[in-house]
């Protein structure tokens, strides 16, 4: 049976199981939305700004292990979205997001909502497409769907013109596809992975440093047997939290521009590094000269080649799957009686206790003013540690990484390549939709927040019992600790003048705003909000202006060379 | 160090403006670029000369793998290879010049195509250096115009780059 392009558009995301699209209609998909009101299996969530729907699917795929899928008119719809499709790109997420294009006969012409997708979007996506025939629609869609889930994940682009969705042709979908051009090779070569096994056998001083290509290689299971095999310390990139669980005693914490001492100091000093699915960019390492003042073997297993060797030179490279190369690399350390030397891992362990016991993370819990991390803290314990956690960018983006302690993958919903201001309301409703009986808190901060607040509209539309901690110290938080450190106290523009009143703005949007100034009333009121189980609930917390995020190792400095409370 | 890198690419509408784009963003240089599609219609070939530390090289080689539409890739000059420019040059003929460029075009091995009474274009194929030796031989003054097609190269015998 001949049908339309927007037929076939429907059937596609039928095939791949799609649950939800987050879209925007507009002229250019007029025929899309049309075909998808005709049926009840796959749900479209209407954003209120086309980047809340591409942030909405990533908060989605992030949080399980599905591709998101966004719907977006030509022009305008387009380039609203490309801030959500460069963020997916930074972070490898998979999705695969439909824009509309004007008809074939009118591109180029400069047509009214015209813009060249392709072009715009080409460094920002894994991969995309312009769909000229009807006839490809089909083959170009399973592709797309195959290429973001793939090898390292990341956002696909496919742009349809107008007359495609309506031209007729006969439905085929294939089972699968094979491309002579993209083949992602999943298995480690043994060879190497034997090698790794010798470097980390003779360690004195080893450290496991993970990234998010756990997360997204599902590897926490893989990752967890093999640093408690070997006793070794661990610690995860900003992406990376949750790959391991925080709460266990071998977790150093997250590294970087605002790890902890212990983790940067165990980095830094460490003579075998095992580096997985991470890729040493400059907030994890600083800079790779003073990294390698130090002496040190690396192992970095990835599944992109191009990400070995990128900033650092690597010993011991492993292409592959994280889960699969680290199951081949378990399979053989269980099978033999061969460990790292007992005593030199003892010393090391006793060096890292001393690091760890100069608690880098305290600070002034006597404060009458509410601290930023109390909050946290707070709301880790009220959420028993169990909530899925998004974040904007910033300084509550730091404090969220460091006192949520993320023990399970995919909980920790946060911006961390592209650093997003604006991600985190909407990808907390991805989430929600995602998983509809879960606790679901988007931390954020007054300057972020105000990036993406339409988007409170469609958690009404669609029930979201989102809670959002906005902690307001109104100032563009991480802006102003900058200006304080490296620009002398001079804050230009970083504070938020003529802030709105956030408890009547959620409450004219439909939802319940709570003020919170007392450091006494943060817990009650936290309660109180997670006790409302069908209720967004936006909890503006007056915090303290002048706190600052450490510990923090400046721009281009060492990881040892960290600033401290 | 100068390096002359071979790709197989999908011949698809766009692909070209993948490459290129990845070298400005990446800021990696691009000495000449040449394309066209092979035996193969579905497939395009695609040479481009650029220069780098063995790390930058690496990553170049790496990064082209990664896009979907690249099928190969190989650094030629890792190995024994044939590099061969095309160059058409315009150039003045008139009085004993005209005698001095046919001479000139025939100590290069190059060919002229075209004539009329005041010029002479040439056809002038070969490494990039010697197409700059002869434009250096000739007097720079009666170049009227001169186009280059950027390298192209081949591994030496049995090293083929095919799918």
């Amino acid at each position: 049976m001949q049908l339309t392009g927007a037929e076939i558009f429907v059937r596609c995301l039928q095939q791949e199981g799609v649950e939800y699209v987050f879209g925007y209609p507009g002229g250019a998909v007029l025929f899309l939305y049309d075909e998808l009101f005709k049926q009840n299996q796959v749900k479209h969530v209407l954003v209120r700004h086309e980047q809340g729907a591409i942030h909405a699917a990533d908060g989605y795929a992030r949080s399980t292990e599905k591709v998101g899928v966004a719907l977006v008119t030509s022009g305008p719809g387009v380039t609203n979205a490309v801030t959500g499709i460069a963020t997916a790109h930074m972070d490898s997420i998979p999705l695969v997001v439909i824009t509309g294009q004007v008809p074939t006969h009118a591109i180029g012409q400069d047509a009214f909502q015209e813009s060249d997708t392709v072009g715009i979007t080409r460094p920002c996506v894994k991969h995309n497409f312009l769909v000229k025939d009807v006839k490809d629609l089909a083959s170009t869609m399973k592709k797309a769907f195959y290429i973001a889930s793939t090898g390292r994940p990341g956002p696909v682009v496919v742009d349809i013109p107008k007359d495609v969705t309506t031209h007729k042709t006969e439905f085929d979908y294939p089972d699968k596809v094979t491309m002579r051009s993209y083949n992602p090779v999943t298995k480690g070569h043994a060879g190497q992975i034997k090698k790794a096994i010798q470097v980390l056998m003779g360690a004195k001083r080893p450290m496991v440093y993970s990234g998010g290509g756990v997360i997204l290689g599902n590897a926490a299971p893989q990752l967890a047997r093999l640093v408690r095999l070997l006793g070794l310390p661990c610690t995860n990139t900003l992406m990376g939290l949750g790959g391991y669980p925080a709460t266990d005693r071998q977790f150093l914490g997250m590294l970087g521009m605002h790890g902890t001492y212990e983790a940067n100091m165990a980095m830094q000093h460490c003579d075998v590094l095992l580096a997985i699915g991470a890729r040493f960019d400059d907030r994890v390492i600083g800079n790779p000269k003073h990294f390698f003042e130090q002496e040190r073997t690396i192992i970095h297993i990835d599944i992109d080649p191009s990400s070995i060797s990128k900033r650092v030179k690597v010993d011991v490279p492993i292409v592959g799957n994280v889960a699969e190369v680290l199951e081949d690399l378990l399979k053989q350390l269980e099978a033999s009686k061969a460990r790292p030397d007992a005593d030199a891992l003892k010393t090391w362990w006793t060096q890292i206790e001393l690091w760890r016991g100069r608690d880098c993370l305290k600070y002034d819990r006597t404060s009458p003013i509410i601290k930023p991390q109390y909050v946290v803290q707070k709301l880790y314990e009220i959420t028993g540690g169990d909530a899925y956690v998004t974040s904007d960018v910033g300084q509550h983006q730091m404090w969220a990484a460091q006192f949520y302690k993320f023990d399970q993958p995919r909980r920790w919903i946060n911006s961390g390549g592209l650093g997003t201001m604006g991600f985190g309301l909407p990808a907390a409703m991805g989430v929600q939709l995602a998983h509809p009986d879960s606790q679901v808190a988007c931390i954020t901060g007054e300057a972020s927040i105000q990036m993406c607040i339409q988007e409170l509209s469609t958690c009404k539309q669609y029930r979201l019992p989102i809670k959002v901690v906005n902690l307001n110290n109104k100032y563009m938080g991480m802006v102003r600790q900058w200006q304080e450190f490296f620009h002398g106290n001079r804050y230009a523009e970083s504070y938020m003048d003529a802030l709105p009143d956030f408890v009547k703005l959620a409450e004219s949007y439909g939802h319940i705003g709570m003020h919170i100034e007392k450091p006494e009333d943060v817990e009650p009121a936290l309660k109180e909000a997670f006790s409302r189980k069908n209720d967004l609930v936006f909890m503006d917390f007056i915090t303290d202006q002048t706190e600052n995020v450490f510990p923090m190792v400046p721009g281009g400095k060492s990881l040892s060379e960290m600033i401290l409370v | 160090m100068r390096h002359i890198v071979s790709i197989l690419l999908e011949n698809e509408a766009g692909a070209l403006s993948r490459v290129s784009g990845l070298f400005s963003a990446r800021g990696y240089n691009i000495e000449s670029l040449t394309v066209a599609p092979t035996e193969d219609a579905t497939l395009s070939r695609m040479t481009i000369v650029t220069s780098g530390s063995d790390e930058v090289i690496e990553q170049i080689t790496k990064q082209l793998n990664k896009l979907v539409d690249v099928v190969k890739v190989v650094d030629l000059s890792e190995g024994e290879h044939i590099e061969r420019e095309l160059m058409l040059v315009k150039v003045r003929a008139v009085g004993k010049d005209r005698e001095e460029m046919k001479r000139m075009a025939d100590i290069f091995r190059g060919r002229i195509i075209d004539v009329t009474d005041k010029d002479y274009t040439i056809e002038l194929t070969g490494t990039g250096s010697k197409l700059d030796a002869f434009l250096k031989a000739i007097d720079r003054t009666a170049i009227l115009e001169t186009v280059r097609t950027g390298a192209s190269g081949i591994g030496r015998g049995d090293r083929v780059l095919r799918v």
